[in-house]
């Protein structure tokens, strides 16, 4: 038995480095530190689902091959492309984007990761007004205030909260998790209270229930961090939240704008914006002007709404204009766990972070035009690479339709969604668990990966299977040049 | 009085049990239950007179689709469905990028229905449904 320490989970943008596994007989047996998902990826990464041999479409049905053949009819499919599409990247390594970009630019095709249904437009705003941001480690540190806009930390980033933000213990900020098990004992209390009312013989018993704020409770009075989450519905991490604002659906946009007004003095003529009193944002200002370092989190409830990328125009805009008052940061929730490093990547590559097109010889973007959903929809591409992601399960139907009518490989450890679509199959190693490499978190800091179990046999690295395709794949194109 | 169709407005987004399904494995029956669910507001559901965990149609412009209403805990959003990313959300989710590449995957205009007689669909009869393959 060995316990290895301090590996980083692959998980998702947190990339809590902490994790320690317990590996018995080359296995992953006991998972410590982690939170459910991160159980999930470490025990399940070895679970019934995965794939262990090539697989190659025959007669309509996926049957086993050998790797050399899977790796010729790749090479093939990509070299007689014409406008191949090389989608996926964020949960690999930056070594195997790195190689990706290199196909992407041999075969002349769009490459694009998954920030495009994430993060894009967060990008896009970021590319218009710039951001103002930090690392997590400042905020752990130093945030006494702490905004979740339009995101679920509890849901899909499980300890955002514990490490880096209200319950972690900073040098500066202490953790405030004594007072939420508090808070939730008071409410298991008053849960209990009402059963035995129920039962109780008393007509009309009174009321137990917290009235629900119309403005700022007391607790934002308080010393030590403070906790806002702004949403459309309460979330398990609005029950944690000293406040909760629910905003009304797609108006994120005009609420912030109004909270802009507000922080540059200048009043409203209405009494409510997005379903919220105009009272309650000016406490909110008053509250967000009041801190000395505050940092709004803002997911994809921002992002995929309607205003999509001015939304983050607006959340940035709304920081700077914080800023003229007191000390700000904002910071998007990224969720695979390189999403940020296949931006970064593709941006030191190409130049651009998403949705590059290499069809005519140089590395072009255009988000609209140039990003995998909209090539789909327009019915321009004629074969697809995608890797480490599931776009059959997580793309628009009218999109998907058309990316499976045309060739497409796979390259995944899993059997998902878009594998059982496929026309070739690469199993692949579990990067962070049985390869290695870099990732970067959602503030940008990269992180090693470590290896911590041998693969199955015959399984080999992402990077290792592109760098196999790429090889083949300029052979082929070689042989077409001399032909012609 | 209950009523046979409801105009509500379709959200997707990520859940803890979708997190822990999809590294399980896509194929597995963790992630099959969490993502063809849908959360729905008691207060909805009595206007339908839909019971937790029996099945409702969800249509949209788009399409639709068979998943199982789930009562959410932390009501109330009367008017609001809330339907985890997957197969099952994607199938009636917009696909209009607006010029920038992003589909619409939340704030969607939608119609639910009781459908106790009909099943949910797995992955593969969806995706055979949907895609053919």
């Amino acid at each position: 038995m060995t316990i290895v320490k301090s590996v980083t989970c692959p998980v998702c943008g947190c990339l809590c480095d902490d994790i320690e596994l317990v590996v018995e007989d080359g296995k992953v047996e006991e998972v410590k530190n982690g939170c459910a998902i991160c159980e999930s990826k470490f025990i399940g990464y070895r679970g019934e689902h995965r794939v262990l041999k090539p697989k190659i479409r025959q007669n309509g049905k996926l049957v086993d091959t050998t790797l050399q053949e899977a790796v010729k009819k790749s090479a093939e499919i990509l070299a007689n492309a014409n406008y191949p599409i090389l989608y996926g990247w964020s949960s690999t390594s930056c070594e195997a984007q790195r190689v990706g970009v290199e196909l992407a630019e041999e075969v002349g095709g769009v490459l694009d990761n998954t920030a495009v249904v994430c993060h894009g437009p967060s990008i896009l705003g970021i590319q218009e007004v710039g951001i103002p941001s930090c690392t997590l480690g400042q905020v752990r540190h130093r945030a006494d205030l702490v905004i979740y806009w339009g995101c679920d930390p509890w849901s899909a980033h499980p300890r955002h909260v514990e490490r880096y933000t209200t319950f972690a213990e900073g040098r500066f900020e202490g953790s405030e998790w004594k007072g939420y098990l508090q808070k939730f004992k008071a409410a298991a209390g008053r849960k209990k209270i009402k059963r035995v009312m129920k039962q109780a013989p008393v007509k009309n018993p009174p009321s137990i229930e917290p009235v629900t704020p119309s403005e700022p409770p007391q607790k934002m009075k308080k010393d030590g961090r403070k906790l806002i989450v702004v949403d459309v519905r309460r979330t398990m991490t609005a029950e944690v939240a000293d406040y909760f604002i629910q905003v009304e659906p797609n108006k994120d946009y005009e609420l912030m704008e109004a909270l802009r007004a507000l922080v540059r003095d200048q009043e409203l003529d209405v009494n409510s914006v997005a379903g919220i009193s105009v009272e309650c944002l000016e406490e909110l200002v008053d509250i967000m002007i009041g801190c000395n370092f505050g940092i709004i989190f803002f997911g994809l409830g921002l992002t995929m709404s309607a205003g999509k990328f001015r939304n983050i125009d607006v959340a940035i805009s709304l920081t700077r204009d914080l800023n003229m008052r007191t000390k700000f940061a904002i910071m998007p929730m990224r969720g695979h766990f390189n999403v940020t490093g296949s931006n970064t990547v593709f941006t030191w590559q190409t130049g651009y972070p998403f949705g590059v097109d290499f069809s005519l010889g140089y590395p072009r973007y255009n988000p609209g035009e140039t990003t995998s959903v909209d090539v789909l929809l327009r019915r321009e591409s004629d074969a697809a690479l995608v890797i480490a992601s599931d776009p059959v399960a997580n793309f628009p139907k009218k999109a998907v339709q058309h990316l499976v009518k045309n060739p497409l490989i796979v390259i995944d450890p899993h059997m998902n969604a878009t594998s059982l679509m496929a026309d070739v199959v690469f199993p692949s190693a579990f990067v962070g668990i049985e390869v290695g490499g870099t990732a970067y978190r959602m503030d940008h800091v990269p992180l090693p990966l470590k290896k911590v179990v041998d693969p199955p046999e015959g399984v080999l690295s992402d990077k290792e299977i592109l760098n196999r395709i790429l090889e083949e794949t300029r052979k082929i194109k070689l042989k077409q040049v001399e032909a012609a | 009085m209950v009523q046979q169709k409801l105009r509500v407005i379709l959200l997707t987004g990520r859940t803890i049990e979708q997190g822990v399904g999809k590294e399980r494995g896509k194929a597995s029956q963790e992630y099959f239950e969490s993502v063809s669910m849908c959360y729905m507001d008691p207060e909805d559901m009595k206007k339908l007179g839909v019971r937790n965990n029996t099945n409702i149609l969800v249509t949209t412009k788009y399409g639709s689709v068979v998943v199982k209403a789930v009562k959410y805990r932390r009501a109330p959003h009367t008017g609001m469905i809330y339907i985890p990313y997957g197969p099952w959300a994607n199938a009636i989710c917009s696909h209009e990028t607006d010029s920038i590449g992003m589909p619409t995957f939340k704030g969607i205009p939608a119609q639910v229905a009781p459908a106790q007689n009909k099943p949910v669909l797995n992955m593969e009869e969806l995706l055979k449904i949907e895609f053919g393959k």
